[in-house]
């Protein structure tokens, strides 16, 4: 398991290069130009200029060989320094957003809070729904349970969040009145209230992207029980007299965890990818708000440092999900 | 499976392949009857529909003294801001998203559960493909669909015609960027398979792999391919909606489910219906889609049909 | 005589309500949303009007135009003239005074070397200065003394109100600017989203694309103002969440942009939260019509070139009965409601510079029929759709990815079915279509359709730059990399030389009759251009929020310093 966790470390280095140039290129190739929302009583000769101040109009590979080397020396020498007070950085070029003329690392920051605690609780609320209801609507498939269960969940996931969301603010925020429609991310928890009101303005999002979610997980979850209910060592479980209880929670469902665990682990990068919809509907204006405004914008260095940082966290989770099927299933050997 | 002979039912030793006992158990299912029964039902209105509903061309003038009409006898689910019939669209609509939540599911199911099985199948291959299903998982939609069309939409559209060229490009786009959730579930249970006794027993009586993949592993994986699929077919039709309301889909007098879901929605305090008729029409293919997906896997699991 | 006493009580209240709240901070936090958010906080690096409008409360320039358009000082202790002497008799300088005692937020005077440094700092060409226009043909800017500024331009300029006026030219603190002077002025990320102004307002955070506080200035020149203590600038979501958030839930006191559909503008004022306000300035919705041929059948870079006259809407019949077609009063109630009227005009305003063209104002299905039928285009096969020569009637019509532009497409495409024309529709998306890439065949100037349809406006009521656009020499070519704004590739000699004259004459009135005309050149004499709708910015603000007066010319919030909270 080491060796095979460390020979992938090892693989994921060149294939992360190999994603930042096909992002690059591909970001690039796109038409748009980052002076698309400038007013069109802007003249040409202006916006040229507006290019060049940008450096915009520099070759594709100057251009990337300069993305990495910022990234990855500029942008850890200022981390450092910031950590330490040594001065490794020595003043130089950080990748600056082309839209908004800032580090695009202090745009990063000041969004991860917001992502972090909107989508992460709207995933975390949607993984505790869902394996309960997927468990037992397996355990007691066709029941009234499982009916309802199903129903949710292709609620869940043929509505989709655009129009959810905007049903929960009209029922919750308009009829009546309970939270409000726009997230203040300038809100800071010291105390009770604050707290309270935190809760409230999270609640519309964390409706909208749990229910999702929840829809998702939870057919995952009944789909892979169905399979294992069946299986010979169940019966052999049942036949040595376990209880129903000791059946299904540890020999059933340590089983079926399996893929679900894939699906769990692979939509966790998903958080900080953000959810591009939800936040711009609620306002939350976390990484998928930025990522979504940078896109519209074409401003390369944004969407190149958000994507290929969605990279290195689709990466590494996939790489968690490995070693935790190999700890789940003993049988599965990668070496 | 086609052979299904009178015989095959007699023998109850060879009951594997039996297509009547299939369906036997296919129609004791409850929920998939239901659901075949609505997706008939969907299928024939929006292509039969158009042929029978055929109601006379307003003129502009006419059109906007019945704009925004709830349901009555003339208009059987009201019009839209510009007096348009709404069941006409809903028809026109049915025919697009259907088309493309199905075509666009089987492409990224296909591929998914192709790449999935050789991944999780030969070590060997599991490295390049897995990095590549990574690869395809970091890359941003938007861009990546940006630059298919602006590449491809002309030259598409100049052989096929700009209409059946754009369902080609759309269906093609979506199957492309939505095989890796499959791809890596499928991979993970065939992992687990692999190490199963009777493949074991398979492989060491030398049955060649092609013949352990298409008897052993796959008719194992069906069920979270069917779920996969059936969460496919829901997210293609969004995904499809998505894509008009970036300018990358259809051309704009060609409305799809997803598409009125969308117009809709600016209106949805006002005349809620405009949102139900799409909203229930994606739910409904969903839900009977998921039924459907439920009973054949009853139906073509050996264990659960003797039941 | 009771009911007496209780009107002059009431009569005192109101006489006394300003005395009430004319004390600095008493109201409170300004809430204000924008749909699009706050990218940067200084005009000279952006361009994008939520950029300018957020930056209008903390910086200011010398003068401002109030909402009818009319020049209103700010920093400038008067509007200089050729009466007072402010502007010279040649008409190549223009001398401002400052107000005595100004001060910046931090405390420091306001001097004339600020104005110099502003210039300065966007007519440096390495800058990529957004609004460079506004300093175009200035020689020179210098501080005559403290308080003392003069402007020279390079030759006489009859509309000499361009540098330091309106929100697009405020004034920089030079001390905190002056390490930011040209390729170094996108890196002064500090200076650029905390400016240091003169407005009522100053910054205290900033958050990028989300989130812009404010407080109120404690050396703001008028001590009585503002009168709210905070203030917040909350960006993201659409036009129809911002709405809602003023008009149904009350969260924020005003929202700028709210174009949304009439029957909802209705619903949401019934809720009696709030109300909708409307500026009309020159943006007009408009039909242009491409001269060229835009065939897929040439080759690349003969495309959409003046090379190849455009082989149905050459013809000026075709052109005018597509306009006749057109119910222009539809298009408003279905589109815009209170946020638009209908037009024929390029330029509809300031009205002493609009022309009284109204020809295109009724529907005439008949007479468009006539005009196609004389132009020789006839249905000779019956299929419903006009030929000529074996050649369809057949036309591709293209815009941006817009609700209200898609239901105008579909009605448009309706009348134009009616007249026997095949209209093939497209919708792109907006980064695309005025993004420019010439990688791309989507702009909007390389017009690879027959017609499209967009906005434009000028950004000025005196519209010598904006007509400046139909010349000759600005369409886009592969040659200029389809930079250029006249994207209909008009061209005519006579319009070129007017053009020509307008930029010379300098008496207000014949300037006027001069842009009458080169406006109806472009529309009514020629249908190179058919206006449909002339638009407004539509707004929002809580009835809880006194003194908005909604300006088309210049910010939105020129006058938030006079804004109050009603009791």
């Amino acid at each position: 398991m080491l060796t095979f966790t460390l020979r992938r470390l090892l693989v994921a280095i060149p294939t992360l290069l190999f994603i930042s140039l096909v992002i690059f290129l591909l970001v690039d190739l796109a038409p748009g130009s980052p002076l698309s929302d400038i007013p069109l009583t802007v003249p040409p000769d202006v916006r040229q200029r507006m290019i060049e101040a940008l450096g915009a109009d520099q070759p594709v590979f100057v251009r990337y060989v300069l993305w990495l080397r910022q990234f990855f020396w500029v942008e850890p020498a200022y981390l450092l320094d910031g950590w330490f007070g040594t001065n490794l950085a020595n003043g130089e070029q950080r990748i600056l957003s082309w839209q908004a003329r800032s580090p695009v690392f202090t745009i990063i920051g000041e969004r991860i809070p917001q992502t972090l605690i909107v989508i992460g609780t709207a995933y975390l609320v949607g993984v505790l729904i869902a394996l309960p209801i997927g468990i037992y609507s397996a355990y007691r498939q066709y029941s009234a349970f499982d009916q309802f269960g199903t129903l949710f969940a292709m609620i869940g996931f043929s509505v989709p969040t655009f129009f959810s969301g905007t049903l929960f603010i009209i029922i919750f925020a308009v009829w009546l009145g309970w939270f409000p429609t726009k997230y203040d991310t300038q809100l800071e928890v010291t105390d009770w209230a604050s707290f309270v009101e935190q809760l409230r303005q999270m609640a519309l999002p964390v409706m909208t992207l749990g229910l999702a979610n929840a829809a998702v997980i939870s057919r995952y979850m009944r789909s892979s029980m169905l399979d294992n209910m069946t299986q010979d060592y169940v019966r052999t479980a049942r036949a040595k007299g376990m209880t129903e209880r000791t059946v299904v929670l540890k020999h059933v469902l340590r089983n079926s965890m399996i893929p679900v665990v894939t699906v769990i682990a692979l939509g966790i990068p998903s958080i900080f990818g953000g959810a591009i919809i939800t936040e711009n509907l609620f306002g939350v204006n976390g990484i998928g708000a930025a990522l979504i405004g940078a896109i519209h914008a074409s401003d390369l260095p944004m969407v190149q440092t958000l994507a290929f940082i969605f990279a290195v966290l689709i990466v590494t989770f996939n790489l968690i999900a490995d070693i935790l099927y190999g700890l789940l299933d003993p049988r599965i050997r990668y070496d | 499976m086609t052979d299904a002979t009178p015989q095959a039912t007699v023998k109850p030793e060879k009951p594997a392949g039996s297509g009547r006992a299939i369906w036997q158990q296919f129609r004791s299912h409850k929920g998939a009857v239901f659901g075949l029964a609505v997706l008939t039902f969907l299928v024939l209105a929006v292509l039969i529909g158009p042929y029978l509903w055929q109601p006379e061309k307003l003129s502009v003038a006419q059109a906007m003294k019945v704009r925004n009409q709830p349901p009555s006898w003339q208009f059987p689910l009201g019009t839209d801001q510009l007096g348009r019939d709404m069941l006409v669209r809903m028809m026109q609509a049915g025919k697009v998203s259907l088309a493309v939540g199905f075509v666009a599911m089987i492409i990224a199911i296909t591929v998914g559960t192709l790449i999935g099985v050789l991944a999780g199948y030969f070590r060997r291959l599991d490295g390049p493909l897995m990095r590549m299903t990574d690869m395809f998982l970091a890359l941003p939609l938007i861009p990546l669909l940006l630059v298919m069309v602006m590449l491809f939409r002309d030259r598409i559209a100049s052989v096929m015609g700009p209409e059946l060229g754009a369902f080609t490009l759309i269906v093609f786009a979506i199957g492309i960027t939505s095989w890796m959730q499959a791809a890596r579930i499928v991979r993970g249970e065939v992992l687990a398979l692999k190490e199963r006794e009777y493949v074991l027993a398979a492989r060491s009586i030398g049955v060649a792999p092609r013949r352990i993949i298409l008897r052993h592993i796959l008719p194992n994986v069906v069920s979270p391919v069917m779920v996969a699929a059936t969460l496919g077919v829901a997210e293609a039709i969004i995904t499809e909606s998505v894509l008009s309301f970036l300018g990358l889909g259809f051309p704009p007098d060609f409305p799809t489910w997803g598409r009125l879901l969308f117009d809709g929605l600016q209106y949805m305090q006002l005349y809620p219906e405009r949102v139900i008729w799409p909203g229930l029409a994606i739910s409904l293919t969903v839900l009977s889609v998921n039924y459907i997906g439920d009973g054949l896997r009853d139906a073509l699991d050996p264990r659960i049909r003797g039941r | 005589m009771k009911l007496k006493s209780a009107l002059l009580g009431a009569v005192c209240v109101f006489a006394f309500a300003p005395a009430a709240f004319a004390e600095r901070g008493a109201d409170g936090e300004l809430k204000l949303t924008f749909p699009q958010a706050v990218s940067i906080m200084t005009p000279y690096l952006s361009g994008g009007t939520k950029d300018i409008y957020a930056a209008s409360m903390v910086l200011e320039p010398l003068a401002g135009l109030d909402p009818q358009g009319v020049l209103v000082p700010k920093l400038a202790a008067e509007i200089p003239t050729l009466e007072n002497g402010g502007i010279s008799a040649d008409l190549t300088t223009i001398t401002w005074k400052l107000q005595p005692g100004l001060l910046w937020s931090d405390g420091t005077p306001v001097t004339a070397d600020d104005a110099v440094f502003t210039a300065a700092y966007c007519m440096d060409p390495a800058g990529g200065c957004a609004q460079a226009t506004k300093y175009e043909g200035v020689a020179s800017v210098e501080a005559v003394d403290a308080t003392t500024i003069k402007v020279t331009f390079t030759g006489p300029k009859p509309n000499p109100y361009t540098a330091f006026v309106g929100a697009l030219a405020p004034i920089l603190q030079k001390a905190q600017f002056a390490n930011c002077l040209g390729a170094a002025a996108p890196t002064c990320t500090d200076a650029n989203n905390m400016p240091i102004g003169t407005g009522p307002f100053m910054v205290t955070g900033f958050t990028v694309n989300d989130t812009v506080s404010l407080t109120a200035n404690p050396n703001y020149r008028d001590p009585a103002k503002p009168a709210f203590a905070t203030a917040v600038i909350k960006g993201g979501g659409d036009a129809e969440g911002s709405a809602r958030a003023v008009m149904e839930t009350g969260e924020f006191d005003y929202a700028w942009n709210t174009q949304i559909p009439p029957d909802s503008q209705t619903a949401m004022t019934a809720a009696g939260k709030g109300q909708f306000v409307v500026a009309f300035g020159t943006l007009v919705e408009r039909v242009e019509m491409n001269t060229t041929n835009p065939s897929p059948d040439l080759p690349e870079g003969e495309r959409s070139t003046a090379k190849h006259p455009h082989p149905i809407l050459s013809d000026i019949k075709v052109r005018t009965a597509l306009s006749k077609a057109i119910d222009r009063s539809i298009l408003v109630e279905v589109g815009y409601g209170a946020g638009g009227k209908p037009t024929c005009n390029v330029i509809p305003g300031p009205d002493a510079w609009a022309s009284d063209n109204t020809g295109c104002l009724t529907q005439d299905m008949p007479g468009a029929m006539a005009l196609l039928d004389e132009a020789g285009w006839k249905d000779s096969d019956g299929d419903g759709i006009r030929d000529k020569d074996g050649k369809k009637l057949s036309i591709l019509y293209q815009t941006t990815v817009n609700p209200i532009r898609q239901d105008f497409q579909a009605l448009i495409k309706d009348w134009w079915t009616e007249l026997g024309v095949e209209v093939e529709l497209k919708a792109i998306d907006p980064g695309v279509f005025f993004g420019g890439d010439p990688g791309s065949p989507d702009t909007f100037q390389k017009f690879y359709a027959d017609v499209e349809m967009y906005a434009n406006n000028s950004d000025n009521p005196d519209p010598e730059t904006y007509l400046g656009q139909y010349q000759c020499k600005n369409a886009p070519t592969p040659e200029n990399g389809w930079q250029g704004e006249n994207i209909n590739r008009f061209c005519d000699p006579a319009y070129d030389a007017l053009h020509a004259e307008l930029t010379k004459t300098t008496d207000i009135a014949a300037r006027q009759e001069i842009a009458k005309k080169l406006n109806d050149m472009v529309t009514k004499d020629s249908m190179t251009v058919i206006p449909l709708v002339h638009r407004g910015t539509l707004s929002a603000h809580s009835l809880t929020l006194g003194g908005v007066a909604i300006n088309a010319w210049d910010s939105e919030l020129w006058n938030v310093a006079d804004w109050f909270r009603v009791k």
